[in-house]
């Protein structure tokens, strides 16, 4: 036993000793970036750029990372141990700031901020440290991050970067980043005294049609003071000034294009809300008031999954869109038992009743969740923009919501046109007594069709939840537009809902350049009574002898 | 039936009515007793708090009378008849904010506070001639009129009734709203106006001035009273309510409906404007808010918790929900929504015909 104990202690005491001594032999590469790390404590700014050069060429793989985090003013080092870290935020004013180690990237903790003390930088070091940070991005296997790192040397191009490009431009195989680099080449070259490559530049530059290439351009058609041109040279302000228009013109249509997508992304908010109603006062009759809260419902309901999966944002709504349609769904079965289906055949009452029942609702949502708006957090594959070409920048989070409401829409007409409940319902709708005879139960199908209505209101809440603030007032704001999308498509009709309401939105986002947002929004709702006036029954009215009981 | 007996008739059947008139006038003159001949001590005395609340609630109850009218006689249910008060409300407050003059914070004889604070240089011409009391008050009378009548004979002649009518007057309140929020417009945009100094001479923060105010208010309210039921126990009025009951069967008889429901409509918003015009002097303040759909509906359940189709009981019922609105929001104010909205959905369910359905008189004289 005591041999067997003590032989193994020795293996121990050889191996720590084989471990020990590794380093001394040869230093790992770890070891010679922590080290290089270490120097940037003390140095002056010109040794830092030594440092960053030799971190450069270490080719160690965090050195993009420390770098950038010391541009950022986000690399520090610990009084107490001397240990070198990147911080996530670059917020100095933060009491304490949380700690990430530079070689493996992992949470190292936090720390009070007095203890730590950053490593300071200068303009010149800066400038130097963007262009090797960029030269590092540059050589990126990733296209997506050589276009990004193209796309921030342009923002300030001087020789060296513009060297750095020229250098790039070579070897570079992705079209897009070739292109990007194009692009900044051409800019310096404007810079030049070769008139041919200027002339060469300006007319490659005229096919991209982005604010700063414009403004560059425009630049040369400035004068001095005394009235001379800045650029002597008239041929290279010819070329200029037919690049400049060039431009303009494909930006006006890129702005014309882009409207048109904002109005379609704003009719689909409103088709989203108007779509329920057209279930509820178009199929039934019956004017629900409390749609907007029932869309509140939707949006809160989104924020109590949120909440509850907090880690999960990126699914929370992909669950939060069933449970908001269950909510609802259930508030407006509810809301037809107990209260609307006393009152069919009586629209103007049943108005009033659903209007206290969204009063009680609104109050209802403050008492639980107080009357502050509350935080609904956008995931992250819903943020961001999708850029098509140069001028065209496409936000996400708009785009979903038009494939979002095409969805909805096509289920809502699938099960109206294909399913039992649909034939039912509209069986029940054109003629209850006949239905009735037929063995439909017509009162559940009210329920059902309620409840369908209602489930598709939470449904767009969680559409708007990602839009506007989540709060007790959110249906409010929703529930005259949402009226008049149906009014003004025709009663009874999805498709008169789907085409109103998508073109209230581009009307309203077409007159917005020229009338600003609230007197295009009052030109709307005046063109609408307006045109009430000239076809009372809307867009695409019903025929036949449904519209007789209207 | 001749013209004397008729109106003396009208007055016999009508005890509700001369009871309410009569106590219109014993307070018109007994409040002002109560307030400044009876001491601050005594348990009668009426503070001018109160006085100026009672007064807002017969403004109030004014603007009930208004919708009643339509809606209970004509069946027009308009959600926009906060819009005709407002607009009255407005020409008022033109008229005392031109009465300020020098007096605003900036001191400019001629331009309210709001455009010197915008650089404008000179007064819109829509401001101009409501330094005169008398044009001021014609425009109560002619903005709201002007707005119904256009907006009344578009709808009633192309037919838009019921549900669509309501939410196309609702869509116009809202469209005002949005249009008095924009400072552009020249009348305060979201701050409206307040500040006022004096109407007609008469310092408004004096008790006097407010005591008058009172009177006028009452006085009015009656006035509106006898010409309401003028209107309603005429034969145009019998009428009118075929008309709630039977639009078409009205129609093929030969009435010309549109005009007799367009009339309606218009004298409807002349006593809104009217009720407006008279509540901004005594609260102080009008701004775009009052456009709100909210306030229209609110109107409405007003009439609707009194008993629409009876004149008394939109009057009871406007002050019964306001002093209930007053008494909840001081005492228990996350309740009142609740209460409000449980109003709305217990008198559709349960009192279609409102308090006064429940004194078997009155509902069998409607």
């Amino acid at each position: 036993m005591r041999w067997r104990a003590a032989g193994r202690q020795l293996v121990w005491l050889l191996l720590a000793a084989v471990l020990c001594s590794t380093p001394a032999l040869a230093q790992t590469p770890d070891e010679a970036f922590l080290a290089s790390l270490g120097e940037l404590r003390e140095a002056s700014f010109a040794d830092k750029e030594q440092i960053a050069v030799r971190l450069i060429d270490s080719r160690h793989p965090r050195a993009h990372d420390v770098l950038s985090a010391l541009l950022d003013d986000r690399l520090y080092f610990r009084a107490s141990d001397m240990a070198v870290f990147i911080t996530k935020t670059a917020g100095e004013n933060a009491a304490s700031l949380e700690l990430v180690d530079p070689l493996t990237l992992k949470d190292a903790g936090s720390s009070p901020t007095d203890a730590l003390t950053k490593i300071g930088t200068n303009n010149r070091l800066r400038r130097s440290l963007r262009i090797a940070v960029a030269r590092f991005d540059l050589a990126n296997p990733d296209p997506g991050v050589r276009l990004a790192a193209v796309t921030e040397m342009l923002r300030s191009l001087d020789e060296s970067g513009a060297a750095l490009l020229k250098e790039r431009a070579g070897v570079e195989t992705d079209p897009g980043v070739k292109a990007e680099i194009d692009i900044g080449l051409a800019l310096s070259a404007l810079d030049g005294t070769d008139t041919p490559a200027r002339l060469a530049a300006i007319s490659a530059l005229a096919g991209r049609p982005r604010q700063q290439v414009r403004n560059r351009l425009a630049l040369l058609l400035d004068k001095n003071p005394d009235g001379t041109y800045v650029e002597p040279d008239e041929s290279v302000r010819a070329a200029a000034a037919a690049a400049v228009s060039r431009i303009d013109r494909a930006r006006t249509l890129y702005g014309g294009v882009e409207t048109l997508f904002f109005g379609l992304s704003l009719g689909s908010v409103l088709v989203l809300a108007a779509i329920g109603l057209a279930i509820t006062f178009g199929v039934m009759g019956v004017i629900n008031m409390a749609h907007g809260e029932l869309m509140m419902l939707g949006a809160y309901t989104t924020y109590v999954v949120q909440t509850l999966m907090p880690q999960h944002i990126g699914a929370s709504i992909l669950v939060a869109i069933p449970a908001a349609f269950l909510v609802a769904g259930l508030a407006g079965v509810i809301l037809e038992r107990s209260i609307i289906r006393f009152l069919y055949g009586r629209p103007l009452e049943t108005l009033l009743a659903t209007f206290g029942v969204s009063l009680v609702l609104q109050q209802l949502v403050r008492s639980i969740f107080t009357a502050n708006n509350r935080d609904v957090e956008t995931p992250a594959w819903m943020s961001g923009t999708l850029q098509l070409g140069d001028a065209l920048a496409i936000t996400y989070n708009r785009l979903y919501i038009v494939i979002f409401t095409m969805i909805v829409f096509a289920i809502l007409l699938a099960v109206l046109r294909r399913t039992k409940l649909g034939l039912e319902i509209r069986a029940v709708s054109q003629n209850r007594a006949m239905a009735r005879a037929m063995g439909i139960r017509s009162e559940w199908v009210d329920a059902m069709t309620f409840g369908l209505g209602s489930g598709i209101a939470g449904v767009a809440g969680v559409a708007l939840s990602q839009l506007t603030n989540v709060g007790p007032n959110l249906g409010q704001s929703y529930i005259i537009d949402s009226f008049m999308v149906v009014v003004f498509g025709g009663v009874g009709n999805l498709w008169g809902t789907l085409i109103g309401g998508m073109s209230m939105g581009i009307v309203n986002k077409l007159l917005e350049p020229y009338a600003g947002a609230v007197l295009g929004k009052i030109f709307v709702l005046v063109a609408l009574i307006l045109f009430i006036q000239s076809r009372p029954r809307g867009l695409f009215p019903q025929t036949g002898r449904a519209a007789e009981n209207q | 039936m001749d013209g004397m007996r008729g109106r003396w008739a009208s007055i016999v059947e009508d005890p509700g009515g001369t009871s309410l008139v009569g106590l219109l006038l014993a307070a018109a003159i007994a409040v002002p007793i109560l307030n400044q001949l009876v001491p601050a001590s005594s348990a009668f005395h009426v503070s001018t708090y109160l006085l100026t609340l009672i007064g807002k609630y017969l403004c109030y109850a004014m603007l009930a009378m208004a919708v009643d009218l339509v809606w209970g006689y004509c069946g027009i249910l308009s959600l926009g008849h906060a819009a005709f008060f407002t607009l009255g409300g407005y020409a008022m407050g033109m008229y005392l904010m031109r009465q300020i003059g020098a007096r605003g914070v900036y001191g400019n004889p001629v331009l309210p506070d709001f455009m010197v604070f915008l650089n404008w240089d000179k007064l819109p011409w829509f401001w101009y001639g409501f330094n005169h009391f008398g044009f001021a008050m014609l425009m109560v009378v002619l903005v709201p009129a002007l707005l119904a009548l256009v907006f009344g004979w578009l709808a009633f002649r192309s037919r838009v009734t019921g549900v669509y009518l309501s939410i196309m007057t609702q869509a116009l309140s809202y469209a005002m709203m949005l249009a008095f929020f924009r400072n552009d417009m020249g009348f305060g945009g979201n701050n409206g106006f307040t500040d006022f100094k004096d109407l007609l001479g008469f310092d408004l923060h004096k008790d006097s001035t407010r005591v008058v105010l009172f009177v006028a208010t009452a006085v009015a309210l009656a006035a509106a009273y006898r010409a309401c039921r003028a209107i309603t126990a005429s034969r145009a009025g019998r009428v009118i309510r075929a008309i709630r009951d039977a639009e078409s069967r009205t129609r093929f008889l030969g009435y010309r409906v549109e005009s007799y429901k367009l009339w309606t409509f218009v004298f409807s918003a002349v006593l809104a404007g009217i009720a407006g015009a008279l509540y901004v002097p005594q609260v102080g303040i009008i701004n775009p808010s009052e456009f709100a759909p909210i306030n229209s509906i609110e109107v409405v359940i007003w009439v609707a918790v009194g008993g629409r189709g009876t004149l008394i009981g939109a009057v009871a019922g406007a002050v019964l929900v306001n002093y209930a609105k007053t008494f909840f929001t001081g005492a228990l104010p996350e309740v009142w929504l609740y209460a409000l909205g449980a109003m709305f959905v217990l008198t559709t369910l349960f009192l279609p015909r409102g308090i006064m359905g429940l004194i078997p008189r009155a509902s069998n004289a409607r």
